[in-house]
């Protein structure tokens, strides 16, 4: 096309060439991310659930066997102990980090003088991998030099401390080092809710003589309901897909005792080469996340529809 | 809401506020007891480890450990330490870093300024996407990356990274752009000001911040992450946190406790360093990453 003409007469379909042009750039721009979003997402899923189907053992084959590795997931002891022990593990998490969490942030609420270094200190293992944090917390919990070791130099000679190399107990010091990371996140949290309550309720609260608990179990906390929210499904999904600490602090072990969903499938799925069944756990893991989340989203948005 | 405290009227005020501060000091020191204990058996030699405690100051500081968490520490089969790692870490966090951030400030750009019809059905399909357990695409992307020829490549890890971090990145400036009033690109475009026009004099002069905030999120996300590393990935291509996950499991002989602590305290450095720096935007990424909820 040749630009330097300036004829009236090509203005026109320039112009509606340009106009063309405008409306598809946006979907030009967005579209590979539309492309990525879907296949890498979606279209993966797919391939994960057909996967899941099949007897792929090494090498992934396609020809569908109907429901063979979920009935073989579920008589498997150790995908049991997984289950078990991501209820364990999930519940404690999010119970001890929305308590802590939140009574950090009410502390924190009071014109503390260094709010900013103790809020930075609450904080700083949320920058950290959860591979550091578990490494840290693996030699602290060592029984022979760390924590057990510490205590019964001071003088206490019977102390015991040795869960994490105790089967049936390793999975609660996974909760003790995640619950360390985590904590100071959900605090940051609940910090900007208590920031954005309104003043003169709380005003007109303590005008009607409200003691302070009184004013935070009635009125403070029940509002920071969406934050609860939020936190609860931040937590859950932290829980569910939770590798990392795992790997580092136990190793799944002793055993496979402290082994979650995740570990189980990893472990399954690329270190002995049981491909559909390790499609079928990860199947199993995105049904859990979808079971858990969607109806606290759902029960969110309808309240904010409904107007609050 | 912090006048509640004014009111306290149980016991004497400064009894309360000291009560308050006590608690706040012993959560500190609850938090920052690990890295203590962390840099201080870094820092011991063996022996010292063996006759003291967890909480005892190192006898001599020595920087053994760190050295050879560095440049001899076994990490598997091989021997080279962590240097290797932390290089291929920065190898592919850094590019991974600035395309996602790029093309999520593109996509903000177009889901706010541009919007077509089905835009917002694209950015809530995308923002599912963040909600989903990495463990549930790995099969077919292990199988994806042998077909494009980058299985075990650093730029098969940038690929990864990019795809699966573009949900976040889009989040943060979609939910940044839609605070921009709509008056300024309008007023551009009766100038005959153009998408990408716009877009480089307008809108990305106002998104230093939000750029900021994207950056330190994917950097901490990425260097951080740990699936991807170690299933996409082998051998001396290994990113620095599988590498220290090898590390500490490698048993050859005695268990070097220090220089386990050494390699922890190194992958943890850099984005310990970014939140030391730049706290505040790190926060916000947390929050505006809280906001998918």
């Amino acid at each position: 096309m040749t630009t330097a003409t300036s004829a009236s007469g090509l203005d026109r379909p320039r112009k509606r060439f340009a106009d063309y042009l405008e409306t598809a750039l946006p979907k030009i721009v967005l579209g590979p991310t539309l492309l990525i979003a879907l296949f890498f997402i979606y279209g993966f899923i797919i391939w994960t659930g057909w996967l899941s189907f099949t007897d792929s053992r090494l090498l992934p084959r396609y020809e569908l066997a109907g429901f063979v590795q979920y009935v073989t997931l579920f008589e498997n002891e150790r995908w049991w102990t997984a289950l078990r022990n991501l209820g364990i593990f999930g519940g404690l998490f999010i119970l001890v980090c929305l308590v802590v969490g939140l009574l950090l942030a009410i502390l924190l609420d009071q014109r503390i003088r260094a709010e900013g270094i103790l809020r930075a200190v609450y904080l700083y293992p949320m920058a950290l991998s959860f591979i550091v944090t578990g490494t840290a917390w693996r030699w602290i919990l060592n029984p022979g030099l760390g924590l057990q070791n510490l205590i019964r130099q001071m003088g206490f000679e019977s102390f015991t401390f040795d869960w994490i190399v105790t089967p049936g107990m390793s999975i609660y010091t996974v909760v003790i080092a995640g619950a360390w990371q985590s904590t100071g996140f959900v605090m940051a949290l609940f910090l900007a809710g208590l920031r954005g309550v309104d003043d003169a309720i709380i005003k007109a609260a303590q005008v009607d003589g409200a003691s302070p608990t009184r004013i935070y179990t009635s009125i403070i906390i029940p509002s920071l309901r969406p934050v609860f929210f939020s936190a609860l499904i931040i937590l859950s999904h932290i829980a569910i897909k939770s590798f990392d600490l795992v790997m580092a602090l136990t190793g799944g072990g002793p055993g496979f005792s402290s082994d979650l969903p995740a570990t189980f499938m990893y472990t399954f799925a690329f270190n002995r080469n049981q491909i559909g069944l390790g499609a079928a756990s990860a199947i199993i893991m995105l049904m859990t996340v979808v079971a858990i989340i969607v109806p606290l989203m759902y029960s969110e948005t309808r309240r904010g529809h409904l107007g609050r | 809401m912090a006048d509640t405290s004014q009111t306290q009227t149980a016991g004497p005020q400064w009894l309360g506020r000291a009560v308050l501060y006590a608690l706040l000091v012993v959560f500190a020191v609850y938090y920052l007891m690990p890295l203590f204990v962390m840099i201080t058996t870094s820092l011991k030699t063996l022996d010292d480890i063996r006759a003291g405690n967890l909480v005892a100051l190192p006898e001599e500081i020595s920087f053994a450990a760190w050295v050879k968490a560095w440049g001899t520490a076994c990490t598997g089969v091989e021997c080279n330490g962590l240097k290797g790692n932390f290089l291929n870490s920065v190898s592919f966090v850094v590019p991974a870093v600035i395309i996602s951030t790029l093309v999520g400030a593109f996509n903000g750009y177009v889901l706010t300024m541009w919007r077509f019809r089905g835009s917002d059905v694209l950015f809530t399909l995308l923002l599912l996407g963040c909600f989903i357990p990495f463990q549930v695409i790995l099969l077919p992307m292990a199988q994806t990356l042998g077909y494009l020829g980058i299985a075990n490549s650093i730029p098969g890890l940038i690929f990864v990274h990019v795809v699966y971090g573009l949900a976040f990145t889009t989040l943060f400036f979609r939910n940044f752009y839609v605070t921009v009033p709509s008056d300024l690109t309008k007023a551009a475009r009766i100038d005959g000001a153009g998408f990408f026009t716009i877009f480089w004099r307008i809108i990305l002069p106002l998104s230093p911040a939000i750029i900021v905030v994207s950056v330190i999120w994917q950097f901490t996300q990425i260097w951080n992450d740990f699936l991807f590393g170690v299933v996409f990935s082998s051998g001396e291509r290994q990113p620095i946190t599988v590498a220290l996950n090898n590390l500490v499991n490698t048993s050859t002989g005695i268990k070097e406790y220090n220089v386990d602590m050494s390699a922890a305290i190194i992958a943890g450095l850099p984005t310990l360093f970014v939140y030391v720096v730049a706290g505040k935007y790190f926060l916000r990424g947390l929050t505006a990453g809280a906001v998918k909820g």
